[in-house]
C-alpha cells in the first residue's frame, strides 16, 4: 500500500516539500542544539519546561481524540463512522510520532534515552507514560494496517484484530490519563495539582482530536475526492461541540476553585496566565493576550457549532468552527497549562518564558514532520477508499 | 575528561571503603540508627494524621538564622566553600538562565513561601536565609525520576543524583517543592571558577544540587558549609532521627520552621528564625 504515497497530484508534492522544508529547518536547528546544549532555549531553572514538553501534552490528546471515532463504529456499530475511523487511527500514529519526537527534543541528554527501559522505574508516571504512548502506538499500527488491508481486498478484517481495537479503547484514555498525572501529583505546584486535570485533558483531547479530523476532511474533499459524508462531519460536530464544552466548565471550575476560596496558591497561575500577576511592583502578563484569544476563539467557536445544529451549514462553517476550536484548545493545553504551572516559582518569584528562534524552529519542524507523516498516510487511507469504489 | 573520570573513581573508592566503617557517621552520630529506632522516638514533624515514625540515619540541619543575621558574611563564606568543593559554575549575569545553585541566598519571603508574611520583624525582613536541597525523608524528586537517576541513599538519607544516567528530562525540577533543583543547559565546566580535581565535574544535559557533601562525610570530614561556619552554631549537621545526636539536642531545645512542610516530602533542614 506505500506506493500510494508515491503518486500524486502536483498539490501533493508541493504541501510535502512544503513541509520538508520545515523539517529540514528543524532538523538544522536540532543539531545546534544538540551540539551546544540546551541553553540554545528559552528554559531555565525556574521555567524548566516550555514549549517542547506543552506540545507533547498537547498532542497525546490529538492522539487520544481518535478515540471519538472508533468508539462510536466499533462499540456502537454507527455505520457512518466506517470510512473515518482509519483516519482517527492514523492521526493518532502521527500525533504519538510527534509526542516522541518532541521528548527526545526536550531531553539533555537524548542519547541515554533507553535508560527508561533499563532502569524501569514504576514509581514514575513518565514510565507509565511512555509504556501506554509506545503500547497505544503499537496498537494503532496494528489495527490500522490490518483493517485498511483487508478493506482493500475487499474480504472481512480478521476476527482476531477486534480484540485489538477493543484494547486501543481503554489506552486511548490511558494516554492521556497518565499525561495529566504526569502533572497533576506533583506536591507544590498548586497550578497542576487538581484532580480534575485528567477529565479536563481527556474532554479537551475528545475536541480537538475530532476537530482536526474534521478540517482534514473538508480539505480531502476538495483535494482528493474524499466525501466522509455529511452526516458523518455533523455527528462528529455534535462530539466536538460536547467536549469542547465540558472543557470549558472544567476550567470555569478551576476559576471557581481559585478566586472564591481566595487561596493564594490556586489563584496565581490563573492570574498569571489571563490577567497578569503583580510581582513587586511589576505586571507579569505575557501570555494574557493568548489566553484571551483562547476564550474568545473557544466561544466563537462554540457559537458557531450552535448556530450550526439550528440552521442550513456549510462546509466553510464547519471548517472554521473546528478551526477555533482547534486553536483554542492547543494555546490552553499547548501553551498555557504547562507554562503557567511554573509561575510563580517555588520561591514564589516570577520569571516569564520566551522561546528562543531555535526553539520555534525545531517545534516548526517537529510539527511539519508529524504533518508530513499524517498527509503521507492519508494518501494510502484515501488510496485505498478510490481504489475500492 | 578521563582524567576526571579517574579521579571520579578514585573518590567513589575510597568512599565505598569508608561506607563500610562508616567513621563519618559514627562521629555524627552518637548511637546506632538502629538503637534510635528501636526506642521508637519519633522524628520531626509527625503532627500529621497517620504519620510514621521515621527510623534509621536521616541526616539534617538546623540553620540559626540568629547567628547569620548576626554575621551576614558568614554565609557568603558557606556558599563559596560549597561552589569550590563542588565545582558549582559561576555564570556571568547576561547567562543567568543557566545558573546552577546548591546554597543559596534568599529573602524569608521567598525562602518560606507558605509561612505568613505578615508584619515579620526588621531583622528578619532584611536577613538573607540559606537554601538548599532539604534531603526529605519522602522526596518528591526521587518518586518522579524515571530513571532512578536521583535515589535516597539508605545508610545516610541523603537524596543522592547519578550524573551518569540522568536522561535530563527535568522531571525532578517539576516536582521538588523547593527549588533546589538545577540543569545543566550548556557545558558548565569553563564556569567553574576553582577546580577542585576531588569532585567531578558536570556535562550539560544533567541535573544536579546539593548532595550533603556525601563524599566529605565518607572521608570523616563537616559538609563544606557547616565547616565554614565551624564554631559559630549556626550550621549544625547530624541525624535527625538519633536523639543523643547534636543536631537533635538543638531541636529540642529551640523552636524551628521547616520551608513548605505543607508539601509533605519531609524535608530534613530546620531554621531557627
Amino acid at each position: 500500500m506505500i506506493e500510494k504515497t508515491l503518486k500524486g497530484k502536483p498539490a501533493y508534492w508541493i504541501w510535502l516539500a512544503f513541509l520538508g522544508t520545515f523539517v529540514a529547518i528543524g532538523a538544522a536547528c536540532y543539531v545546534r542544539q544538540y551540539i551546544y546544549g540546551l541553553a540554545l532555549t528559552g528554559m531555565s531553572r525556574d521555567v524548566s519546561w516550555g514549549i517542547y514538553i506543552s506540545q507533547f501534552t498537547f498532542l497525546v490528546g490529538v492522539a487520544a481524540g481518535g478515540l471519538m471515532l472508533v468508539l462510536p463504529y466499533y462499540i456502537h456499530d454507527y455505520k457512518a463512522f466506517g470510512k473515518l475511523t482509519i483516519l482517527g487511527e492514523f492521526l493518532a500514529i502521527s500525533a504519538i510520532a510527534m509526542c516522541l519526537m518532541f521528548i527526545m527534543a526536550d531531553l539533555g541528554q537524548p542519547l541515554r534515552g533507553l535508560n527508561m527501559i533499563l532502569h524501569p522505574t514504576p514509581n514514575s508516571m513518565l514510565f507509565w507514560d511512555m509504556v501506554v504512548l509506545l503500547g497505544y502506538l503499537t496498537l494503532n499500527v496494528l489495527c490500522g494496517w490490518v483493517i485498511l488491508t483487508a478493506e482493500r481486498k475487499g474480504v472481512h478484517p480478521p476476527k482476531w484484530i477486534y480484540i485489538f481495537v477493543y484494547i486501543s479503547i481503554p489506552f486511548a484514555v490511558s494516554i492521556h490519563t497518565v499525561t495529566a498525572m504526569l502533572y497533576c501529583g506533583l506536591p507544590g505546584r498548586h497550578f497542576w495539582l487538581s484532580a480534575i486535570i485528567a477529565p479536563r485533558f481527556l474532554a479537551s483531547a475528545f475536541a480537538a482530536g475530532p476537530a482536526l479530523i474534521v478540517v482534514a476532511c473538508l480539505i480531502m474533499k476538495r483535494v482528493a475526492h474524499f466525501d466522509a459524508g455529511k452526516e458523518a462531519l455533523a455527528k462528529l460536530s455534535t462530539i466536538i461541540m460536547y467536549a469542547a464544552i465540558i472543557n470549558t466548565f472544567f476550567v470555569i471550575l478551576e476559576f471557581f476553585v481559585g478566586y472564591y476560596s481566595n487561596v493564594p496558591g490556586h489563584i496565581h497561575s490563573l492570574q498569571y496566565l489571563f490577567f497578569g500577576l503583580e510581582h513587586h511592583g511589576h505586571v507579569y502578563n505575557n501570555l494574557v493576550p493568548f489566553m484571551w484569544g483562547s476564550v474568545f476563539l473557544n466561544f466563537a467557536g462554540l457559537g458557531l457549532l450552535a448556530y450550526m445544529k439550528f440552521n442550513e451549514w456549510t462546509d466553510g462553517m464547519l471548517g472554521a468552527a473546528c478551526v477555533m476550536i482547534f486553536f483554542a484548545l492547543w494555546i490552553d493545553k499547548g501553551l498555557g497549562f504547562v507554562l503557567g504551572g511554573f509561575v510563580p516559582n517555588m520561591l514564589d518569584q516570577v520569571v516569564e518564558y520566551y522561546p528562543t528562534a531555535n526553539e520555534v524552529g525545531i517545534t516548526l519542524g517537529i510539527w511539519a514532520a508529524g504533518f508530513f507523516l499524517v498527509t503521507v498516510l492519508y494518501k494510502i487511507a484515501v488510496g485505498v477508499e478510490h481504489e475500492i469504489e | 575528561m578521563d582524567n576526571q573520570r579517574r579521579k571520579f573513581l578514585k573518590i567513589a573508592g575510597i568512599s565505598a571503603l569508608a561506607g563500610i566503617g562508616a567513621p563519618a557517621l559514627a562521629k555524627l552520630t552518637s548511637t546506632s540508627a538502629f538503637a534510635a529506632a528501636q526506642e521508637g522516638h519519633t522524628a520531626a514533624a509527625g503532627a500529621a494524621h497517620g504519620a510514621t515514625e521515621q527510623s534509621g540515619i536521616q541526616l539534617g540541619m538546623v540553620i540559626d538564622m540568629r547567628k547569620f543575621i548576626e554575621k551576614p558574611e558568614m554565609l557568603d563564606r558557606a556558599i563559596a566553600a560549597c561552589a569550590r568543593v563542588h565545582n558549582v559554575p559561576e555564570f556571568p549575569p547576561e547567562k543567568k538562565k543557566s545558573e546552577i545553585k546548591w546554597i543559596w541566598k534568599t529573602p524569608f519571603e521567598n525562602a518560606f513561601t507558605d509561612q505568613s508574611q505578615a508584619r515579620l520583624s526588621t531583622a528578619v525582613e532584611h536577613a538573607q536565609f540559606p537554601v538548599l536541597c532539604n534531603h526529605c525523608a519522602e522526596p518528591a524528586c526521587v518518586k518522579v525520576c524515571p530513571t532512578k537517576a536521583t535515589f535516597k541513599q539508605k545508610d545516610n538519607g541523603i537524596v543522592a543524583m547519578d550524573y551518569h544516567r540522568c536522561i535530563g528530562c527535568r522531571f525532578c525540577m517539576a516536582g521538588c517543592p523547593y527549588g533546589a533543583r538545577s540543569f545543566n543547559w550548556e557545558d558548565p565546566r569553563p564556569y567553574v571558577k576553582t577546580y577542585n580535581p576531588d569532585f567531578p565535574t558536570r556535562m550539560r544535559g544533567v541535573v544536579e544540587k546539593c548532595n550533603f557533601c556525601g563524599e566529605r562525610l565518607a572521608l570523616g570530614l563537616k559538609p563544606a558549609c557547616v565547616e565554614a561556619c565551624e564554631g559559630s552554631g549556626a550550621m549544625v549537621f547530624g541525624d535527625i532521627n538519633d536523639e543523643k545526636s547534636e543536631v537533635r539536642q538543638v531541636l529540642a531545645k529551640e523552636f524551628t520552621i521547616q520551608r513548605n512542610a505543607s508539601a509533605g516530602t519531609k524535608p530534613s533542614v530546620f531554621y531557627i528564625v
